[in-house]
């Protein structure tokens, strides 16, 4: 299948279609990993991380060499040229002339859009500052349809700093599409949802409420969605001290969630779940993790060669 | 009544909100054309009680999404021979370029001013969405 867009720059640039196309591609790479271990050889993937990252850039690198490409690229501004002063656009456009696919992480809002705008490869946005993850969400997604069956009808409470919680705002909206969903929005006051995506929620006809009481609110819940206090998101560290303990979920608030409820979390954690939740078979997190490796391979190779008629 | 001479070719840019007369004066730069031009403020008007009126001889080429942005309640009369043949009211630009910046300091275009981000119009409420952060700049923090 040919995807519509050439890059992933935002969780809607897919369609329900091709993000179907994507959760079985990702679910036969699973079950056959074989039939793909050399379908990329002589490609390679460039990571452009100008942010730290441990599971985006290694589940890409991961996702990359289990097709049997290469990869190159840094992990931190420091050793790219950006410390020089180098724009984006112009490491994207050298950049793209050692790899047939990038991934960038940057830590400002709409800066894969830009790089997207001067690549000729495709260029798939690995977070953008507080506002977009779209292969999180293809992650978060994928994780539910395997988990859960469907994305179809199931309450979600989606509980954190849902201010700067780029996976937040991708996977809400990339819910949103889908018939019958609910969500309940746990935050502080000061972490709600950005206006911005509000508006576009309430324009896409999403319902959903707005509350600051995590245990009340986890009881319908089929899928409970915990994220960190984002601290590199801060303009001061006084104001993260105050939120950052604000909604932790330990045995005692799952005891309050239905018996099949999901919990997940993009990773990584800090102390918003209890390690003593690792043991519920509720806790879908590591499986969260390993599934975004497979999710990622699915949209390399689709970007890359259209997918499963060219193995 | 003052009485304000009509001009024999060109624009005349008609019912501007009162006090954005000197406004788009200054933002036209209309201080250096050699052309007479004429601004009238506090003029009767029969639609608002006031208005002002801009009107520039010899002279035709004026920006009208820019116009939109500062005052979208004027209209814009292009005479020629002493006679109106043309007439256009100028609104609010569904999508603009290179004249607004973003003001959310997180997004990519904030620092870099090369980078010139296509804003969208939300509403005359809220402003203009940025497509690169999606944040809306709301149309009085729009300062040209």
């Amino acid at each position: 299948m040919k995807l519509n867009c050439k890059h992933l720059c935002h969780s809607l640039d897919l369609s329900l279609e091709e993000l179907d196309y994507l959760f079985n591609l990702a679910k036969e790479m699973k079950k056959n990993p074989a039939k793909y271990s050399n379908s990329l050889a002589g490609h390679i993937l460039g990571t452009l991380f100008f942010e730290p990252s441990t599971r985006t850039r290694l589940s890409f690198e991961s996702a990359m060499l289990r097709l049997g490409g290469q990869v190159l690229g840094f992990s931190d501004s420091d050793q790219s040229s950006a410390k020089k002063g180098e724009g984006l656009w112009d490491t994207v456009r050298v950049m793209d002339g050692y790899c047939d696919i990038m991934v960038i992480r940057h830590p400002k809002e709409g800066s894969s859009l830009l790089a997207s705008e001067y690549s000729q490869v495709p260029v798939i946005n690995g977070g953008d500052g507080g506002h977009q993850h779209p292969t999180q969400t293809l992650t978060d997604l994928f994780t539910i349809v395997t988990e859960k069956g469907s994305l179809e009808n199931k309450n979600f409470a989606f509980v954190g700093d849902l201010k700067h919680g780029r996976t937040v705002h991708s996977t809400l909206l990339a819910l949103a599409r889908y018939k019958g969903n609910k969500f309940t929005l746990i935050s502080p006051s000061e972490l709600k949802i950005p206006a911005y995506l509000r508006e576009q929620l309430t324009k896409m006809g999403a319902e959903f409420e707005e509350s600051t009481d995590l245990k009340s609110a986890i009881s319908d819940a089929d899928v409970l969605y915990s994220t960190r206090i984002q601290k590199e998101r801060f303009f001061n560290e006084e104001d993260y001290l105050k939120l950052k303990d604000n909604y932790i979920i330990n045995n005692c608030v799952l005891s309050h969630g239905k018996k099949d409820m999901l919990v997940l979390h993009p990773l990584p954690r800090v102390n918003e779940i209890s390690i003593e939740v690792d043991s519920d078979p509720r806790a879908g997190f590591f499986r969260q993790a390993k599934l975004g490796v497979y999710i990622r391979m699915a949209l390399i190779h689709t970007l890359i060669k259209g997918g499963h008629t060219n193995a | 009544m003052l009485k304000v001479a009509s001009i024999k070719n060109g624009v005349v840019i008609d019912h501007i909100t009162p006090g954005n007369g000197l406004k788009i004066f200054s933002k036209l730069n209309l201080k250096d054309i050699d052309e007479p031009v004429i601004l009238l403020r506090n003029a009767d008007s029969s639609k608002a009680g006031k208005k002002d009126v801009v009107k520039i001889e010899n002279f035709y080429d004026l920006p009208l999404e820019y116009l939109g942005i500062l005052d979208s309640n004027i209209t814009i009369n292009y005479i020629k021979d002493e006679k109106i043949i043309d007439k256009k009211s100028v609104s609010l630009p569904l999508k603009i370029k290179g004249i607004v910046k973003c003001k959310n300091p997180r997004c990519i275009s904030f620092e870099q001013k090369d980078v010139s981000p296509e804003f969208t119009l939300n509403n005359r409420e809220d402003g203009y969405i940025c497509s690169y952060c999606e944040e809306t700049t709301s149309l009085k923090r729009i300062k040209l």
